[in-house]
Formats: C-alpha cells, structure tokens, sequence
C-alpha cells in the first residue's frame, strides 16, 4: 500500500533574556546546580510569579516574524501533574487563552517547491527543572537542578502539515533562523534552546482520516529528527501491516540506537487540569503595541535574500550565504555603503572572512578583528591601483592579526604598487638582459614565456610593480 | 505592669511615646500572658520570646531617637501561613511541621521594618481550611468566653489570642471568612481587606483569587493602623493593586450623617439564631439613630455563594498544595517508588479536611467535569459580584451578619462537613466578589457569647467601611475581655 505519512512540530525555545519569566534569577547555561534558585522558581510555599515583560516582547516579535495574530488578551494556565524536577506541581503555561494563533512558515517541499506549513499556536511558558542521575553503582537517588526551572520558553506548535523528513528539518531550520535572526533564541539545540516534539503518524495516501499519532519527545538536533521521524514512520507501516494497531503514546528517540521507545503507556496518561493561574493577570497587549513592535522588527531572512539579489546584484548563492546570519548580512552591507562594489566585498567576506573566523574558532563575524570600515579602506587601495589583489592578501592577514587600517599597513611595510614607468622599466631591462635567449623565444612566438618573465619581473619587484605596466611594458619591448 | 496586656496598639503606642513604659516591658508583659494562659487556649503553635525581645530593645532604640512608626515596639501576632524568615512556618499541617522558611512574606516584612515584636505564630485550621480551627494537626483552639466552644476558623488562633490578651493585634487570612468568622466567634474586630489591597507574597496559599491578609484587633482603631501597615503596592504579587493611600483619619470618623446602609433581604434566612438577627437588626437600627440612611437591597445570587466557592476554592487548593511533595522541603515517608513516596507522604501529611478539599477540587478540574463544575462556577461567580456591584450603586455599606450563630461547641459540626461548609454563607459571598468586610462585636448572647456585625463596602472604599465601623463602636460598648482573659 502507498502510505503518506502526517507530521505536527512542536518546537519549544528558550528565549534570551536575562532573568527567568517569573522571577529575576539569571537564566545563565551551565551554572553549577541550584545557584541559580529563589523562593519564586524553587516554588517555596507563599511565593507568587511575576511576569517578566520581556518574554512577551519576545513572543510578539516571533509572533509577528511568522504571521501570527497577537491576541489582545492572553493568559497563563497551570499544567497539573507531579514529577520532582517540577516545584509547584504545576508548570505554568498556556492553553485556552495562547499569545499567538495561526500563523505560517514557508518552506520547501521534497521536490523544491513552495510550500507553507500552518503554526496553530505560538505559547510561553516556564521550564521545568532537570533530574541528575548519579553514575554511582547502586545509586538509589537522584538529584534535581533547579537552575533551568523557571527559564522562559516558546512553545510553537506547527499543524499537521508536514509530510516528511526532509520537510520536518527544513521547517525547523527556517524557525530556527527566525529565531535567532530576531536575537529572542540562540538556536543552540546541544544546550537544550530548541528543542522538538514529533508527533507522527501515517495513513493510507488519499485518506483524509488522520491515523493514531504517536510523539516523540525532546529530539535535540536535526540529525536526530530526521532518523527519528524516518524510523516512526516505517515502524507505524510496518506495525500496520502486520495488523496491529498504532497506541498513541509518548516516545523517546534513542540516538545510539536509532529507534523510537515507548516511554509511558496509556493508562499513566496525565489529566492535566489545565485552569486559569489565578496568581497571574491576563496579558493586555493593544493594537498599538503591536504596531510598535512591527516598527521594530528587524528585516527577516527571505526578504533580505531577495533584497540581496535585486538591490546588489549578487548571486543568489552570495545571498543565501551572507544572510545566513543577521550580524554577516549588517557585516556586508557596512562595507558596502564604504565601498560600491558589492561583488567584490562578498567575495571577501564569504572567502578570507568567513575563512579566517572558522580558523580561529569564532561562530560569528560579530568576533572579526577586521570591522567593515577596514574591509572596504582595503578595497578601495586595490581598486585605485594602490596594491594588487595579490598583497591585499597580504595586508588582510596583517589587518586580522594587528587591527590596523590597510592604509596604514601598506606605508609602513612599503607595500605600495609601483606604477612608476620608468622604475618598472629599469627592473623590465634587467630581466631581459638576464635571460636574453628566452627573451628572443618570446619574441619568436612562445607565448609560455610571458609568465616566466612577468614572474621573474614580479620577484625582483618583490611583488609591487603594478601587472597591467609589466604586460604592457613587456609588449612594448618585445614589438621595439 | 499586668494591666499592660489589657491595652489596645494605639493605647500602648500612647504609653510608648510617653515613654511611661518601655516595649521590652511590654513584650514581657505579653509575652508573660502567653506562657500563663496558652496551655489551655492552644494559640500559639510557635513562641519566639527571644526574636519578641531582640525586636523590642530594638523598638526602644527607635523611639529614644524619635523614629517610632504607629506599630513601633507593639506585639502582633501572625498566622502560622505567613511565612517568616528563620522561623518556624507549619500552616498548623504537618507535611510542613519542620518547615523554616528562608525569606519572609511582604505583610510581615513591612511590619518588621515598621519595628512590631513578633511572639510568635498562631494556630490555625491546617491550610486555612476550616470554619472551626478543629483542622489543625497541632490541636484544636479553644474559645476564650467558653472554653468547650471552638473560636472559629481558619483564623482561630490569631482572633483568639487577641480576645484573650496574648497579643494586642495579630494577621489573620480570609479566604471565605476566615477572619470575620473567629473575629465574631471571639468577640474581636477582624477585617478582610480588597482583594489586591495587601500582598499575598509569603502566604501559604489556599485558594490564591480569594485569600487576603487582614488584621485583628480589640478595637476598629487598631484594625485600621495595622491595615494601613500592611497595605499597598508590592512588585511581587502580579494581583497587587495600587490604590491612593488609605487615610486613616478619614476611617476614623465617628460620623455616619448621610451613609447609605443596605440591608440585604437575602442575608436573614431562616434557620438563624434569633439572638443573632435581633443584635444585628438593633446594630442597624442604630446606625439610622445616628443619621446613616437605611435601605434594603437584595444580592440575588447569594444562595449559590457556597456551592460557587467549594468550587473554585477546592479547584484552586488541589493545584497550590501539589508543591507540597516531598521534593524540596517538608516532610518525607519514603514509598517503594517515587510516585509512592508522594502517595505515603501526602496521605502522612494532610489531615482529612485538606485531602477532602484535594480530592474535591482535582474532581473538579479533572477532563469532563471541568466545564460542569468549574467554569460554571467562574460564571456565577460573575453574577455575585454584579450583584454587589448593583448593589454599591444604592448604599455605601451593607450589614449583616457575619455567622448565622454563635460559636458552637467543639466536635459539633466536625462529623457534617456541608454543615460546617453552611456556616460561612455570609461571609463566603464577599471573598467571590473580592470586597472588603469587618466584623465587629454587636452585642452578647444571654450565655455571655459574643456576636458579630458584619458590615462590608464597595471594592477600594475601606475608608467608608471603617468609618461605619468606627461610629459604630464609639457609640457602643461591646468591646469586653472574657473572663479567662481576667488579669489575675
């Protein structure tokens, strides 16, 4: 049988503020357990939450960079169930009353073509905690970190609009670049900031019932999601097949093994009790501050892509690459409005800079040594004939290692292209009277020997004389 | 000095200044009546004579330097649900029993910066759930007019403990009448502030939309000062309101000329004490001698107060006392697993009142029942505090009772929950609409137990409600210490 099989995402990301959402413990990574703690996020009987503003000028920000509606009134909920890494015995989230509704990502599909998947929801909510199991023989115990407790999430929640894998990934990587390009989410899913929940399930192609959805819990990268989701799909055929049936449950992914497991069954299914937090007010958001926000909002990746192409002319590869991240694309444009010719400081920037930022380990151009302004001094020396292409290598690795301009660079190592006619002329008739029967071969129509010569030429210029004068000097020589 | 505990707050504060005593004397005083009397009230779950002492030499530096506040070097006493940094906190459960908490509740911060003396924490129903203090694991309170009768609750001890001289003001929490009802009980004046009015951060919460700290004193004065210390606007608590100033000289004016009194017809049922209604009808009666203007309203949805708050207050305690787990702090019975481990101690822990209103309120919200039970609830819970609403549109203070009895004998009502659950029927409606509400001694029984007034008023006006309050009780003079409260 032709089986289709039906995905929804629900993505949760930890935003980038400073303190927690209800409380002002930092939200900083890799502390050492319970330093970052209070009454509020330890859940201490009395405490109360307080709303730190900035999560919902985060999630408006996502909420308007994926089409959402801002409902203007929200609230928080309180998830009911008990695990040790969870304070209150409640998480407080969203459920009847989210931040922000349909909305959209666009993609593209298996075969390349435009496709858009539906966001049913967009919520916040605090994070739980994390269980700690001792790697002791025997250890009875475990211990919990209440460090991440408390740490503001997005939950986004996709619909069942995707169809594959390779959709799954894609959808992923373009919110994660949204959500990294609005500065709300580092995107680093090693540290647990996006994390994914799968929910799969297959059904006969051309059927409109959806089959049993099983979910698959916390992939944290996108490998995984593609194993995981790839591995669901053919168990639930196969399992189908065979006549059995799909349970929905809860799965986890084993990536060593690359198999999906059933991590609790039906009967420990939780009843929520979702209700209204009664310790926390609804979230008022007007029209106004909406309109606010879109005035704030930076330009988004696809339209910078296309801004790119048409505005600068450049390949859609040099786009794709330079927009990759918002910091590389601002990199760009600075050192274009310095120097005009676009091609030319994209060649540089995604060869020399982007080389040299791999090298030294940096994840951001925001870490270059050599700031736009020093790109195009550099560029403006090669374009008027000051230095060759060839030493502006040269003065780049000098700019990367002493932060100073290329201008200056050049007049202190004397590296300034000599265009002098006759300086270069004396050094052209020494040449010639070194090598005097290779220079009549050249005469006689072995063209090879124009290297040899400019080379030769170059080497006793130690690099400096200006190419076009040696051709042209060389032509002229060898027609006198 | 053993005169000294029969004083009101302001009556010390005058001493005090006065310098005709000193507040270590007075915190010996107090805390000397504790240690003779207590034994048999059981008020006190927690003395702390030596944190009372350390305050009040502390106290008596501030005033010789002139920097004493109205609540300078005067003892209050608190309900064991507010939290108290380094002391003791067991909300009367014991899953908390060995509970010290690491910071203090922002009530009793501002009256530890204000220089009050703390002896201590007063018993309570546990969690605050109970109209009788018979819920507390460490024992019930006793009724300082009649030993064999109960002082009410949840407050039982912090009204207690004032009706018998132990401390002169004490904090009490309302949920559903939790300080009006002990206060009538005891013969006290007790006041449940607007809901939003006084910061909720570091009370143990029961049912977080309708718990508010107020205070209880032997006169409406004393109520008023200490309200006014514990009021206001607290970044911490997201329902915190910040509403101009109370201003205490305007609550404390003896002139009701002009007040518009409502009497709802729906509060004198059937079934009520005679004795009751007659005190409270002459109460009323009163306050028309004095020129207020009196006229009946009605609150239409009364009568499903109960039901309504059994909801929403079980709904919302079965979520706020999940924390207690077993993870973190508290008591632990280890299970065989963990699940077991939250199973042995919930059931070690909670008394049958809490695990009763638990399983109640996870009812409640569970899938399926939800829209049946508690969002029905919410609804109504709307239409009572429309009709209030309606009715502040007529009057500016409604009276009532605050209990449809006096206190009853310990162990009467325990065995029939719903019957004890009826008992807060007038009070239960004010906490739905998030109003505030005083009780107030109106007179005393033939058998010598005093009644309550309950007057209440519209959201924010607790000038207007004390005022009523205050011309009541300089007209009168029900204001009485109980015989045991006799010093010898």
């Amino acid at each position: 049988m032709d089986w289709e099989m039906v995905v929804g995402l629900e993505v949760h990301s930890q935003l980038l503020t400073k303190t927690k959402i209800f409380c002002g413990c930092s939200t900083r990574f890799g502390a050492s357990p319970n330093t970052q703690v209070c009454p509020v996020c330890l859940g201490l009987p009395g405490a109360l939450p307080v709303l730190n503003k900035r999560v919902v000028e985060f999630a408006i920000k996502v909420g308007l960079a994926t089409g959402c509606t801002v409902a203007p009134v929200s609230r928080f909920a309180r998830k009911n169930y008990f695990y040790p890494d969870l304070p209150k015995g409640y998480q407080i989230s969203q459920y009847e009353l989210p931040i922000l509704e349909f909305g959209h990502l666009d993609i593209e599909d298996d075969k390349g073509a435009p496709k858009r998947i539906g966001i049913t929801r967009i919520h916040m909510e605090e994070d739980a905690g994390k269980l700690l199991h001792p790697d002791v023989p025997g250890a009875d115990y475990s211990l919990v970190d209440l460090n991440r407790a408390c740490v503001p999430l997005l939950e986004i929640v996709s619909e069942p609009d995707i169809r594959s894998a390779g959709e799954a990934v894609r959808y992923v990587k373009k919110l994660r670049e949204i959500l990294v390009y609005l500065g709300v989410c580092d995107g680093n899913m090693n540290e647990g900031s996006l994390r994914v929940d799968a929910n799969v399930s297959v059904r006969p192609r051309g059927r409109e019932k959806f089959g049993t959805r099983a979910e698959i819990k916390n992939v944290n990268s996108f490998k995984f999601l593609e194993q995981a989701i790839n591995y669901e799909r053919e168990r639930q055929i196969e399992l189908i097949e065979e006549g059995g049936t799909v349970i929905q449950e809860t799965r986890l992914f084993d990536a060593a093994k690359g198999v999906t497991l059933g991590m609790r069954s039906k009967e420990e299914a939780h009843d929520y009790r979702y209700f209204p937090d009664p310790d926390l007010l609804p979230i008022v958001i007007s029209s106004e501050e909406v309109e606010k926000a879109k005035e704030l909002l930076p330009e988004l990746p696809d339209p910078k892509r296309e801004r790119f192409r048409t505005s600068y002319g450049l390949p859609a590869l040099d786009a794709d690459v330079l927009c990759s991240a918002r910091e590389l694309a601002d990199f760009f444009e600075e050192a274009v409005k310095l120097h005009s010719d676009a091609k030319a400081v994209s060649n540089w920037v995604m060869g020399s800079v982007l080389k040299n930022l791999n090298r030294d380990g940096f994840d951001s151009v925001a870490f270059s040594p050599v700031t736009p302004a020093m790109l195009a001094g550099m560029l403006d020396l090669v374009k008027n004939g000051a230095i060759s292409s060839k030493i502006a290598k040269e003065v780049f690795e000098e700019m990367w290692t002493s932060k100073k301009s290329a201008e200056a660079i050049v007049k202190e190592k004397g590296l300034t292209q000599i265009s002098d006619t006759s300086e270069i002329e004396a050094i052209v008739d020494a040449i010639i009277a070194k090598n005097p029967s290779e220079f009549e071969r050249l005469k006689g129509g072995d063209a090879k020997l124009t290297g040899f010569f400019v080379g030769q030429i170059m080497r006793e210029s130690k690099g400096k004389a200006n190419p076009g004068l040696v051709n042209e000097l060389l032509k002229k020589k060898m027609d006198s | 000095m053993k005169e000294l505990v029969k004083k009101t707050g302001h009556e010390l504060r005058g001493l005090l200044d006065k310098k005709e005593v000193t507040s270590v004397e007075v915190a010996k005083a107090f805390l000397g009546r504790i240690e003779e009397i207590d034994g048999e009230l059981n008020c006190f779950l927690t003395v702390t004579a030596d944190l009372a002492l350390e305050q009040a030499k502390a106290a008596d530096e501030r005033i010789t330097s002139g920097k004493a506040g109205p609540l300078t070097g005067i003892p209050v006493g608190l309900k064991d649900l507010l939290v108290t940094k380094g002391v003791r906190t067991t909300c009367a459960s014991k899953i908390l029993e060995n509970f010290i908490p690491p910071y203090d509740g922002t009530a009793v911060a501002k009256l530890r910066e204000a220089g009050a003396i703390f002896p201590g924490k007063l018993n309570m129903d546990e969690f605050a759930m109970g109209s009788s203090n018979e819920n507390s694991a460490f024992g019930p309170v006793k009724n300082p007019w009649d030993l064999t009768r109960v002082p009410g609750g949840s407050s039982g001890g912090s009204a207690a403990s004032v009706a018998a001289c132990e401390v002169p003001m004490s904090l009490g929490s309302d949920t559903g009448g939790s300080i009006r009802e002990p206060a009538a009980f005891c013969g006290i004046v007790g006041m449940k502030p607007s809901y939003g009015r006084v910061s909720r951060y570091g009370l143990i919460a029961f049912a977080s939309s309708l718990d508010q700290i107020g205070p209880m004193a032997r006169d409406v004065e004393d109520a008023a000062i200490l309200f006014k210390a514990i009021s206001g606007f607290d970044p911490r608590d997201s329902t915190s309101l910040n509403p101009p100033a109370f201003d205490l000289k305007k609550a404390l004016n003896p002139d009701v000329k002009g007040l518009r009194i409502g009497v709802p017809k729906e509060y004198f049922v059937e079934g009520m004490d005679p004795e009751v209604e007659s005190a409270v009808r002459k109460a009323i009666a009163q306050l028309k001698e004095m020129g207020a203007e009196v006229k009946e309203v009605s609150l239409p949805h009364t009568e499903y107060a109960v039901a309504v708050y059994y909801i929403i207050a079980t709904a919302e305690a079965s979520s706020n006392l999940a924390r207690f787990d077993s993870v973190r702090f508290g008591m632990r019975v280890d299970g065989k697993d963990l699940i077991d481990t939250y199973r042995e101690t919930r059931a070690a822990g909670f008394g049958m009142e809490v695990k009763r209103r638990i399983m109640l309120g996870t009812y409640a919200l569970s899938a399926g029942y939800y829209d049946a039970y508690y969002r029905k609830a919410q609804r109504v819970r709307t239409l009572i505090a429309r009709d209030f609403a309606e009715a502040f549109r007529e009057v500016d203070v409604i009276c009532t009772p605050v209990v449809p009895s006096v206190a009853f004998r310990h162990g009467e009502k325990i065995a029939d929950p719903l019957q004890m659950y009826l008992s807060d029927i007038f009070t239960i409606p004010l906490n739905l609409a998030g109003l505030p509400g005083l009780s107030l001694p109106c007179g005393f029984t033939k058998e010598g137990m005093p009644i309550g007034l309950q007057m209440m008023a519209g959201f924010l006006q607790e000038e207007t409600l004390f005022r009523a309050a205050y011309a009541y009780e300089q007209a009168n003079d029900w204001r009485r210490i109980p015989a045991l409260g006799e010093v010898k």
